[in-house]
């Protein structure tokens, strides 16, 4: 039997010249990014918005949207939305966060309870007070940041501080481009999002550490070879162990995207941008080259260990 | 790197083994578990968006705690100086505390020393802590101010939080649930998660009720409109009937007996009407003071108020003295039931908000079980298939550790009582992406290693040991990520976070110790003159 091969042998793609290309196109995406967020906005989910969220099944065919809109628009509760969930009998009904604190969120619950009768299944229903939004928003910027800081302290222990901050200057960008993304889909954005941005950061520092940690053999193994070569014989070698890599966490992921239900999909569909798309990307394109730039390997013919403190150039 | 004593083999694959066992009480029926020892039955419990059920946060109203003590704070201050027989003026709550002015500044210094006994050392019998309840400071024109210290108010509500969860759970468990969960949540939050429930408005009416229940005399002095027309008397309030329409009822502040004297309370019907009531009986000191004040109250109506609401308010007809009674007032059969479930129960020290309600449909629990399995199933099934398609029989290889692998993350599960949710299922079919991962890192770099013109077993042995220092590496950022996702995480986000975290060691112990135990029989078994990869 002939094994499949995606990526032949001794590839010797020339990764380091495309830097001219991909830093340029990795800062307009991220700046791009960027005005997203705040021009465009992200879709905050009750979680950290505050407000009501009940899915309902009708228990008879499928589910008359525009008669539900009709009759929940007379209770004054403000902003409604429904929106068909899946099947066509599931509706997805949110509750903007109702003046008069926590309290008032409660009374809207049962208003809608009231209106819509037993003619449908409260398949759930999810009331997240002003407060507690607050403090989940808070959780997850500082979990998001804590994050960052100690993969960043480890990193720096484990390999030289250039690889460090080469690492997390890729990673924010991931992390940048990804919520960029999900502004443009206008994907929920609640604390299944902040799990799957951890998640995308822990594989995307995977992949490159993975890279990192050949580019740092090479480095004690050819000490005279130029650093472009050495950086592009490091991304070369792991080509293959990338694109395998990524084709089974794609098949995993597919298998969410398919059959896990709507209840993961928006997880998903972020995990399936960010690993796949922007974190193979970015730790070829972006954290490979920029070890150049942080003066990574530079003078290594004067020295006998590896890399040591150099002198910025 | 693929030599294994005897012992190390026979300690990874024991290792393997147990930790795979813990898994089997997952998957068979719960009878047969039950009969085994208790250490063996752990299993892997559901989330609530699993098995569907409801997540309820409370929190005590801190302001209603504050306010409380310092009402009560008034009123002893006012006994204190009366009883020392000090002349004062001005006594009130302002802000955080209670002032009140001496008349005569010569009884100033008394009054202060009188006063002081209020404030008591905190931290009970500990107390070393040096800190006490008031803050008490002369002002000129011989004005006192006592104010509550902020570790005061602390100690009240982390009290509240404490006497509350107790209450919570007799009520709860009077609604027959099963498993409940009811625990403090940070200073002065307390969370109730209760599985498999469908409609959680009943389960939210019976814990968010304060149940506080007063008896109390009606003021007939004045008509009741009259009041309202902002003439309140300074010892009565206006406060409303349950029933509708809301009519208004002028009440003494003064409080008869309170429903914490009540022994007991049960649902009943009233024998002539035939309506729904709630009989209730008092105990001796309740009883009592029941008897003097309905003796000294006969033709005037007195009023039963829960939560500041007048469930009724019945004229005295004769002295009641056998210390029980009735409370009639439109009442459906499960008001009826309820109340006594709560008036049993007693009240809640302060009132509780709900900030935070997730219910999940067991409808929609067995849909999501359903869909984590077949994706879980087809995402198993496109990896083996790739595996065995790049790699042949090293594939099958990886498969059967990657197969172990999640074995031994249920098992692990199992033995810490994980939680699984539906975001954990993801966490899982992640794993596996995670896991393949450090076989094919091991594999590619024997395949180089080969290329650079090793024989078959050096490349093994050169293969693992180089990839092994690169998928510890590579993991721990990943678990670095799912340590912080647990710690700042709630409910489902935690279990994702507990899954990708279990899974990473496992991972990392898998790739250690079975892979290459497999790979080193293999090799043993074979002596291979070419790697098949």
């Amino acid at each position: 039997m002939r094994l499949l091969r995606i990526v032949p042998d001794d590839t010797k793609f020339d990764f380091m010249r495309f830097r001219r290309i991909s830093f340029p196109i990795s800062a307009m995406m991220s700046i791009l990014a960027i005005s997203l967020y705040f021009f465009h906005g992200l879709n905050f989910g009750i979680d950290f918005k505050g407000g009501t969220l009940i899915e309902i099944q009708s228990k008879s065919g499928p589910a008359d949207i525009a008669k539900m809109r009709a009759s929940l628009a007379t209770l004054g509760l403000g902003e409604v939305q429904l929106q068909q969930f899946g099947p066509p009998e599931d509706v997805l009904i949110r509750i903007a966060e109702q003046p008069g604190g926590d309290a008032a969120q409660q009374v809207a619950v049962t208003k809608v309870r009231g209106a819509l009768g037993t003619e449908v299944d409260y398949r759930r229903v999810e009331v997240v007070g002003p407060r507690v939004s607050t403090e989940l928003l808070s959780y997850g910027v500082v979990g998001l940041g804590l994050a960052i800081f100690a993969i960043l302290i480890y990193l720096w222990f484990r390999f030289e501080w250039q690889f460090a901050l080469g690492a997390m200057i890729a990673n924010v960008h991931d992390i940048v481009l990804t919520i960029g993304f999900m502004s443009v889909t206008q994907i929920d954005f609640d604390l299944t999002s902040i799990a799957a941005l951890l998640t995308i950061l822990g594989y995307s520092l995977n992949d490159t550490v993975v890279i990192y940690d050949r580019i740092r053999e090479m480095l004690r193994r050819y000490k005279k070879m130029p650093m472009p070569d050495l950086l592009n014989a490091s991304v070369n070698q792991t080509l293959s162990r990338s694109v395998i890599t990524h084709v089974t966490v794609s098949l995993a992921l597919l298998a969410l995207l398919l059959f896990g239900g709507e209840a993961i999909h928006s997880f998903t569909a972020t995990m399936m941008f960010g690993v796949v798309l922007v974190g193979t990307y970015t730790s070829v394109f972006i954290a490979s080259p920029i070890l150049i730039y942080l003066g990574v390997g530079t003078g290594r013919d004067a020295m006998t260990g590896p890399v040591q403190k150099v002198e910025k150039p | 790197m693929l030599y294994f004593t005897k012992w190390k083999a026979a300690a990874i694959v024991l290792t393997a083994l147990v930790v795979c066992l813990f898994a089997v009480p997952n998957f068979l029926p719960e009878k047969m578990v039950a009969s085994w020892p208790k250490w063996a039955q752990r299993h892997v419990v559901l989330g609530l968006d699993l098995q569907g059920g409801s997540h309820i946060l409370l929190e005590v109203d801190t302001k209603a705690v504050r306010k409380e003590m310092l009402e009560t704070l008034r009123d002893d201050v006012r006994r204190v100086l009366r009883d020392a027989r000090i002349g004062y003026t001005g006594l009130a709550v302002r802000g955080n505390s209670v002032e009140v002015r001496i008349r005569e500044g010569a009884n100033a210094s008394q009054a202060q020393t009188k006063l002081g006994e209020l404030s008591l050392p905190l931290g009970g019998i500990l107390g070393g802590t040096g800190q006490r309840s008031l803050d008490i400071t002369n002002e000129p024109d011989s004005l006192i101010r006592l104010s509550l210290t902020d570790p005061a108010i602390l100690e009240r509500v982390r009290q509240s939080v404490e006497q509350s969860i107790q209450i919570i759970e007799r009520r709860v468990n009077e609604l027959g649930t099963v498993e409940p969960l009811i625990q403090r949540e940070g200073n002065d939050r307390i969370l109730v998660q209760v599985p498999g429930l469908q409609d959680p408005t009943r389960l939210k009416e019976i814990i968010g009720k304060t149940a506080k229940l007063d008896f109390r005399m009606v003021d007939t002095s004045m008509p009741s409109e009259q009041a309202l027309q902002g003439r309140v008397p300074p010892d009565d309030e206006i406060l409303y009937s349950t029933s509708q329409p809301k009519t208004p009822y002028l009440i003494e502040k003064r409080v008869l007996v309170s429903g914490g004297e009540l022994t007991d309370a049960q649902p009943g019907f009233d024998q002539r009407t035939n309506e729904p009531v709630v009989n209730f009986r008092f105990n001796t000191s309740g009883a009592r003071k029941f008897a003097q004040a309905t003796q000294e109250n006969v033709g005037k109506p007195f009023a039963i108020v829960l939560d500041n609401e007048v469930i009724s308010a019945p004229v005295i007809r004769e002295p009641i003295l056998g210390g029980s009674g009735q409370i009639s007032g439109s009442f459906t059969v499960q008001s009826a039931n309820d109340l006594s479930i709560l008036l049993r129960a007693g009240a809640l020290p302060a009132p509780l908000t709900i900030i935070e309600e997730r219910t999940v449909g067991p409808g929609l629990g067995a849909d999501s079980i359903a869909k984590g399995k077949t994706s879980s199933y087809v995402g198993a099934a496109m990896v083996i298939v790739f595996m065995i398609a790049t790699y042949g029989l090293f594939g099958v290889f990886a498969n059967i550790a990657v197969a172990i692998n999640v074995a031994m993350i249920f098992g692990v599960l199992s033995l810490l009582n994980a939680t699984l949710t539906l975001p954990g299922i993801a966490g899982i079919v992640l794993t596996v992406g995670i896991a393949v991962d450090s076989n094919v890192l091991i594999y590619e770099r024997i395949r180089e290693e080969v290329r650079g013109g090793r024989s078959p077993i050096n490349a093994i042995d050169a293969g693992f040991s180089k990839a092994l220092a690169t998928i510890l590496d590579s993991n721990i950022t990943t678990f670095i990520a799912a340590a912080v996702l647990f710690y700042i995480g709630t409910g489902p986000v935690r279990g994702f976070a507990v899954t990708l975290g279990v899974g990473i060691i496992t991972t990392v112990f898998t790739a250690f110790t079975l892979t290459r135990l497999i790979i080193a029989t293999w090799v043993w078994w074979w002596r291979p003159q070419r790697v098949p990869i």
